[in-house]
């Protein structure tokens, strides 16, 4: 039992290291600011610049966040506070589910809904002149935007349900406390409760965050993957997990190819462990206070 | 502003954002089994791919429906012989220093936001190392790993309320540590054994990052634990992947079929929850 329990503590380790290791060797023969910032990827002429796919991944997931924070919290809030139990009841399990869909069938979705209508609006949103949506090319519709919408929806149960066990760990006397000076509910919502719930926010924005930055199946199947450093939500872009994914597994032949994407592995993995770290202690910290307060 | 104006406008934000969530959910549902029905024949159940079946000829997506539940079925019970104990192990009658079990449990929630895709890639580097090539086992080995931490902390959770007068009660009789854990403490945590279970079914039956390497994918029905194995996220991915509009149509139609086992295990998992849970104290 005990084996057992040690084991799955070590696991993250276990991951680190092996693909630490296994990057070792594109590690000892190029600096990291030079595969970090550096923007041609011609593995087969020894070139591994990561610089657009990190760009890319920060872009896709930028434009999810943006979409989907506003929409989850205020969606929050409303089935926390607002909402009756029995709506709530029904409502949360819905929200699960959404959890639930695999990857794949949002990335369908996406190919058949979301892309269709970003090349539909491209050109029209494209000639109003706002910056980084213009639409220099011809936008296909697999686009950084496409990526980003399908990323929002696949982020919404994350942040929601995190939101909601926030705001109902909030101790009811704050409310009433609030409610009984003639504040208004969202007024109690906005100056008593948020600052009580504001890490937990935080939190689950960071969990949604993490989420978006390392989904893969669904991004890959709508974001267009072209390897360049997109101008516009309109352009295609190519992030790391769709980068690994497309080129793993074929990329034996070419030296050093192997390890860069491993590189990437490793690279991804650590910032949405730290993130995901981060989070976590600010959620056992909420806890704590809802156990002993 | 005005305090009963803003209070009502973002009433109105609020609503139309639940509505836009709720919608996105029935729009990704509608979407799919509109485009997905009409192209959902038996035979597409029936059959494994034939020859030019993507290209638009005749066959079906046995293979990967059938390489999807062995791969679903033979990682959620790998995971769970190393789960259960694991979970059970947390208990303060085991690891007697909290800090211990509290570092367990924070990288096991840190590890649960792992894409699966670095499991994908550190698996297929594990297999390289090994040996091994792609096969029904790696897949089920890389899909275990991901299920660990969802697994392990689901029936933590459920581990953690059970009462300790109820595990006093059992020790005051004379029992052992092992005949406290695997005959009282056990039957309190089936119902979140059984909910782990179908969260894990659920997530591994759909996950196609992690096992694009170490599965492989192949037309026929895997014989054995070392062949290569189909599965229905990947069949999906390639058959949208082909230029033919015929085959696309497969691809949703393959997609309607997961979309369905996803739902149903989801719906059962809160049915059995309930069911049960009518041996449980509280």
């Amino acid at each position: 039992m005990l084996v057992a329990a040690a084991f799955a503590g070590s696991l993250a380790f276990i991951v680190i290291l092996a693909l630490y290791l296994r990057s070792k060797p594109i590690l000892d023969t190029k600096p990291l600011s030079e595969l970090l910032l550096n923007s041609s990827w011609l593995p087969s002429q020894g070139s591994f610049g990561l610089y657009p796919a990190i760009l890319s991944t920060l872009y896709v997931t930028a434009i999810a966040m943006m979409i989907a924070v506003p929409l989850s919290i205020l969606s929050a809030i409303y089935l926390a506070e607002y909402a009756k139990e029995s709506l709530r009841r029904r409502v949360l399990p819905l929200v699960d589910l959404l959890a639930g869909i695999p990857p794949v069938v949002y990335g369908v979705w996406g190919v058949l809904t979301i892309v269709p209508f970003v090349a539909y609006i491209a050109p029209v949103v494209g000639s109003l002149g706002i910056p980084a949506a213009g639409a220099g090319r011809y936008s296909t519709g697999f686009s950084l935007l496409a990526g980003g919408i399908v990323l929002a929806i696949m982020v919404f149960p994350v942040i929601i349900s995190i939101t909601v066990q926030v705001f109902r760990s909030v101790p009811f006397e704050v409310r009433e406390a609030s409610l009984s000076m003639g504040a208004t509910q969202w007024q109690t919502v906005k100056h008593a409760l948020m600052r009580v719930a504001l890490p937990g926010i935080a939190a689950a924005v960071i969990l949604g965050f993490s989420r978006a930055l390392g989904e893969t199946m669904a991004v890959l199947m709508v974001v267009g993957n072209v390897f360049i450093v997109p101008s516009s939500v309109f352009d295609p872009a190519y992030p790391l997990p769709a980068l690994i994914a497309n080129n793993y597994g074929e990329m034996m032949s070419i030296p050093l190819y192997d390890s860069a994407l491993l590189l990437a592995a490793l690279i991804l993995l650590l910032i949405i462990l730290m993130f995901t770290l981060a989070a976590r202690l600010i959620l056992i910290r909420i806890e704590r206070r809802v156990t002993v307060g | 502003m005005d305090r009963l104006l803003e209070e009502r406008l973002f009433k109105v934000l609020m609503l139309s954002s639940l509505t836009m969530v709720v919608g996105s959910l029935f729009a990704v549902v509608a979407v799919v089994v509109l485009n997905g029905a009409p192209a959902l024949t038996p035979s597409m159940l029936t059959q494994t791919p034939k020859g030019g079946y993507y290209l638009g000829k005749e066959g079906g997506i046995l293979n990967a429906i059938i390489g999807s539940i062995y791969l679903a079925f033979g990682s959620v019970l790998l995971a769970l012989l190393i789960s259960i104990p694991a979970a059970l192990s947390l208990q303060r009658d085991y690891i007697k220093k909290t800090k211990v079990a509290y570092s367990i449990r924070l990288s096991l929630d840190v590890l649960w936001g792992t894409p699966s895709i670095v499991y994908g890639a550190f698996g297929f580097t594990v297999m390289l190392y090994l040996g091994m090539r792609a096969s029904l086992l790696g897949g089920i080995i890389v899909l275990t790993l991901l299920q660990i931490p969802i697994m392990i902390r689901a029936i933590d959770e459920t581990v953690k309320l059970v009462p300790a007068e109820l595990k006093e009660t059992s020790y005051a009789l004379g029992t052992t540590r092992f005949e406290t854990t695997f005959k009282i403490v056990i039957i309190q945590v089936l119902p979140g054994i059984a909910t782990a279970v179908l969260l894990a079914f659920g997530r591994s039956i759909g996950d196609a990052a992690s096992i694009l390497f170490t599965a492989g994918y192949t037309d026929n029905i895997p014989g054995s634990l070392l062949d290569p194995a189909a599965s229905l996220p990947l069949a999906i991915f390639f058959q949208l992947g082909t230029p033919f509009p015929e085959v696309q149509q497969r691809a949703y139609a393959s997609a309607l079929v997961l979309l369905v086992i996803v739902l149903v295990v989801s719906v059962a998992s809160r049915a059995l929850g309930q069911r049960f849970s009518k041996h449980i104290l509280r």
